[in-house]
């Protein structure tokens, strides 16, 4: 039972990083390498905030403010300029940008892991098991956005606007949407939920480094490549799924050096076998 | 036979100018060692030197020849590390001579990779870009799980090598690798030359329109990455003979994306840049080894990034495009060179009628014209007053 909540916060948090990945990925059709690192940007703003003796609900402020904005900074330097090159092109771009966040941070914050404490919540006895409040927290939160998200886009213009662009660029942009506009909202928007995924990472695990973000990063985009990219649904279900593995994995002892393989093994395995991931549209290739 | 073999399109000297100085080099080092002026240091170095171009050139094949990303070729030299190196330490029991345990390894570790990019390979290559990038890096991750766990291969100390590793009183590791560079370079750039050569680069540019031509698509996606992890596990077995112990945080995704530097910087699709921006990383490398310590290292990294980012964009970005067509080597080269051309250079009727000089072009005549009448009008109308 524990084992499960630990798991379904896991994989709330991977399912908040995973929504920014496959909306940029629906919307900009390039994949966001850099989005784990802007976590890790967003967990430093944190600390910054904390050590300045500010309250925590202001350094969530400050990390969620920090973190769109360096969204839309890298989208207007780095991937604004590319629009129309060749994906390949956009793709080693992105490593780039994350490579430099990385070493950024570890130039201005050195390489050492800084403990941080966001309060203890203590734990609450639940169907018999002893939870820790920060994984409801991390669960209800989560689930909150998630549905706030899906609101927006089935609901606001701007939402309908992004579904439009995300499937047709060129007729979008024919029906008189800002093309640039809502790519960089998308952007904007995938990096404040990566400072909402990266709060809750802190919560988890006290301790940042420069390379905070990329592990969780790249297991968020297994996460929306076994839900299918660029479906919102299939983010979270895939996010889930892997979090609730990855617990599983590291419970049972003769599987629990080999957590990575499985998962990674997992997203080969998908992709044998449903290339679009579980929830994915299937999209027909134009010439 | 040779005078006809030389006289062919075929053999061209800019083809073979790579051959040449990495054989050069070679001697050059060979002399420099049997004159006791090589320090130690350097011989590693070369070796590093080596493998990192026998990585950066067969990842340029992928990236640069097929146009897919591949993020995992850390992943196949680990492969080719551990388990070469493995055979190697096996066969040094049976076998005396440490060159035939280091040839025999190398064939066995190059095709175990090889094979592992057919693993891999099978199911993303069904796949576009962007997921092959990332279950390459997914491959890669799960290589080295696996190799930190496995019970033979010394868990997390790392593999031990000393027993096959080369020392002093053996020859000169770094001898037996650049004959492996020249090996590698044959292949690669016959294979580009050819008929399947022009295929892949056909895939790269449009792969719809090859497969329309009965190119195999797959096929030879597959090809490419397999021949390529091949190489990769060479450069690995070469890694494990060099050094002790074999450690898997050597291969992480950083070491992936330091031989993707080597091929951006060098220019993808150019053999010659990848092997000059391979030498180069690998010496700056060496040489910032001692001088940036403890936290300053991420400074490398910084000059990684910028160096991806801003290549990528100084190529690809519409923006950049007129001082792109100014200032690329390609340009200037062409600049300097344009001058001395006659119009008795010209051949053939497919000569680019743009390089002679002769050549008036229309436009710029009406320009000369117009602006010599505009400023004679100014004048008069100046005389006027």
């Amino acid at each position: 039972m524990n084992i499960l909540f630990n798991g379904l916060s896991l994989g709330a948090i991977y399912a908040l990083i995973a929504l920014g990945y496959t909306m940029v990925y629906g919307i900009a059709k390039m994949l966001n390498f850099a989005h784990g690192d802007v976590i890790m940007v967003g967990a430093y703003a944190l600390l910054v905030t904390l050590n300045l003796q500010g309250h925590i609900a202001l350094g969530v402020v400050v990390s969620v403010v920090v973190c769109t904005v360096a969204g839309i900074v890298i989208e207007k330097l780095a991937y604004k300029p590319l629009r129309g090159a060749s994906p390949l092109a956009v793709l080693i771009t992105a490593i780039g940008v994350s490579y430099l966040l990385q070493s950024v941070s570890q130039l201005i914050f050195g390489a050492a892991p800084q403990p941080i404490t966001i309060g203890n919540f203590g734990t609450v006895n639940l169907f018999g098991a002893e939870i820790s409040t920060s994984t409801i927290l991390t669960l209800v939160v989560g689930s909150v956005i998630m549905a706030c998200l899906t609101v927006f886009i089935k609901k606001t213009r701007t939402g309908r606007a992004m579904v439009a662009v995300s499937e047709d660029r060129g007729a979008a942009l024919l029906m008189g949407i800002n093309v640039n506009r809502i790519i960089m909202i998308t952007f904007a928007i995938g990096s404040a939920l990566a400072a909402c995924a990266s709060v809750f990472y802190l919560m988890q695990i006290p301790s940042l480094e420069p390379t905070l973000g990329s592990m969780p990063g790249i297991k968020a985009f297994t996460a929306a490549v076994i839900g299918g990219i660029g479906s919102i649904p299939g983010a979270m279900l895939g996010g889930v799924l892997l979090g609730v593995i990855e617990k599983v994995c590291l419970s049972i002892p003769a599987l629990s050096p080999y957590t990575t393989a499985v998962e990674f093994g997992l997203l080969i395995v998908i992709l044998l076998v449903r290339p679009i991931g579980l929830l994915g549209k299937k999209r027909r290739e134009k010439v | 036979m040779v005078k006809k073999l030389l006289k062919s399109d075929d053999f061209k000297l800019k083809n073979c100018i790579n051959y040449l100085a990495v054989t050069v080099a070679l001697v050059v080092c060979i002399f420099m060692k049997s004159q006791g002026k090589l320090p130690n240091s350097y011989a590693n170095l070369l070796v590093q030197i080596g493998y990192s171009i026998i990585l950066a050139v067969s990842l340029n094949l992928v990236v640069g020849f097929l146009g897919e990303l591949s993020l995992g070729h850390a992943g196949f030299m680990c492969v080719g590390a551990y388990m070469g190196t493995f055979i190697s330490i096996q066969l040094s029991e049976v076998i005396d001579s440490k060159i035939v345990c280091l040839l025999i390894s190398m064939l066995c570790g190059g095709l175990m990779a090889a094979f592992f990019g057919f693993l891999v390979g099978l199911p993303a290559l069904r796949l576009k870009g962007d997921y092959l990038a990332i279950v390459t890096l997914a491959f890669g991750e799960i290589v080295r799980n696996i190799f930190k766990n496995l019970p033979w291969f010394g868990k997390a100390m790392g593999l031990t090598t000393s027993a096959v590793r080369f020392t002093k009183k053996d020859i000169p590791l770094f001898i037996i690798v650049f004959i492996m560079v020249l090996v590698t370079l044959f292949l690669v750039q016959n294979l580009v030359r050819s008929k399947h050569g022009r295929a892949i680069t056909a895939i790269r540019d449009n792969e719809i329109a090859a497969k329309a031509m009965g190119i195999n698509v797959t096929f030879y996606k597959l090809f490419v990455f397999v021949f390529a992890a091949f190489f990769a596990g060479v450069a690995g077995v070469f890694y494990g003979h060099y050094t002790t112990p074999v450690m898997y945080t050597f291969f992480s995704y950083n070491y992936s994306i330091e031989i993707l530097v080597m091929v951006v910087l060098g220019g993808m699709g150019s053999i010659n840049g990848s092997i000059i921006a391979a030498t180069l990383i690998t010496v700056i490398n060496f040489k910032l080894q001692d001088a940036l310590s403890g936290d300053l290292a991420a400074l490398k990294y910084l000059i990684y990034a910028l160096i991806l980012i801003g290549i990528v964009l100084f190529n690809n970005a519409p923006k950049f495009r007129p001082y792109k067509e100014r200032f690329a080597p390609k340009a200037l080269i062409k600049k300097l060179t344009e001058k001395n051309r006659k119009p008795s250079d010209i051949m053939s009727d497919e000569a680019d009628w743009n390089k002679i000089p002769t050549k008036i072009k229309m436009d710029e005549v009406l320009t000369v014209d117009v602006q010599d009448k505009l400023s004679a009008a100014q004048k008069a109308a100046k005389e006027e007053e």
